[in-house]
């Protein structure tokens, strides 16, 4: 299964690019998917920090499993602030 | 009425869709540019947001408010792209027969908003910028309350 995962943000800026394309096996999931993109862009995030994600608009547990076709994206947290 | 746009967001407008004659009570939340940060002047903020995730979790927030507070007049309106200092980010307008539950909704509003609506927000400095992840420890649990401090350490960068 190929992915073209969107990053945002500051993983956008640490990776140097909005989209990466990512080869899996089938039955892979979140948490393999997150194992990859790490290998290729270590800079993205420290690895003790989970890198949070979202399937098809909804944030997505590392165990689920992805299916071809999925909208992947990579969600750094949110902007939180006092505002 | 929710509405993600990168142009200038209109309160009043925001306001007027949530008041109904059966409600006594109307607050309305501006979020606005500050024009520091720790001691630093900050000249611009800059919103990214994951469009359609954003509008779907601005209508989940939305529902869970109308589902915990039994309040139905909630409008949520945030802007993307540049926002200047002293200009409108966020407006949050809730309506409700009585003001207690209007005061509390809307400020769960904006806590839930900035929990889990992907719209992420860059402060510009004279001299450089970062992506603010935590100011006040929001975040939910452990894991993204560490990553909030790492980012907040490491993100500072120069351009």
């Amino acid at each position: 299964m190929r992915f073209d995962v969107r990053l945002f943000a500051l993983y956008r800026e640490r990776a140097g690019a909005s989209l990466v394309t990512v080869d899996l096996p089938d039955g892979a999931s979140v948490g393999d998917l997150t194992s990859a993109v790490r290998v290729d862009y270590p800079q993205l995030a420290p690895p003790e920090v989970r890198i949070v994600v979202a399937v098809n608009a909804e944030y997505a547990d590392d165990d689920q499993l992805l299916q071809p076709g999925d909208e992947v994206c990579l969600i750094p947290p949110v902007s939180g602030g006092r505002g | 009425m929710i509405i993600l746009t990168d142009e200038p967001l209109d309160p009043a407008a925001v306001t007027d869709s949530v008041r109904r004659d059966g409600n006594g009570a109307v607050v309305t939340f501006l979020g606005t540019t500050r024009d520091n940060f720790g001691g630093k002047t900050v000249t611009r903020l800059e919103y990214e947001a994951y469009d359609v995730m954003a509008i779907k979790k601005m209508h989940e927030v939305r529902d869970s408010l109308r589902a915990d507070y039994g309040i139905e007049d909630i409008a949520i309106a945030h802007r993307t792209g540049r926002v200047d200092v002293g200009h409108i980010s966020l407006v949050v307008a809730v309506a409700s027969p009585h003001r207690v539950e209007a005061f509390e909704a809307c400020h769960e509003a904006v806590n839930r908003i900035k929990t889990i609506v992907p719209i992420w927000k860059k402060e510009w400095f004279a001299d450089g910028s970062r992506w603010v992840a935590c100011e006040d420890h929001e975040f939910a649990d452990e894991a993204e309350h560490r990553h909030a401090h790492a980012e907040r350490h490491a993100v500072t960068t120069g351009d």
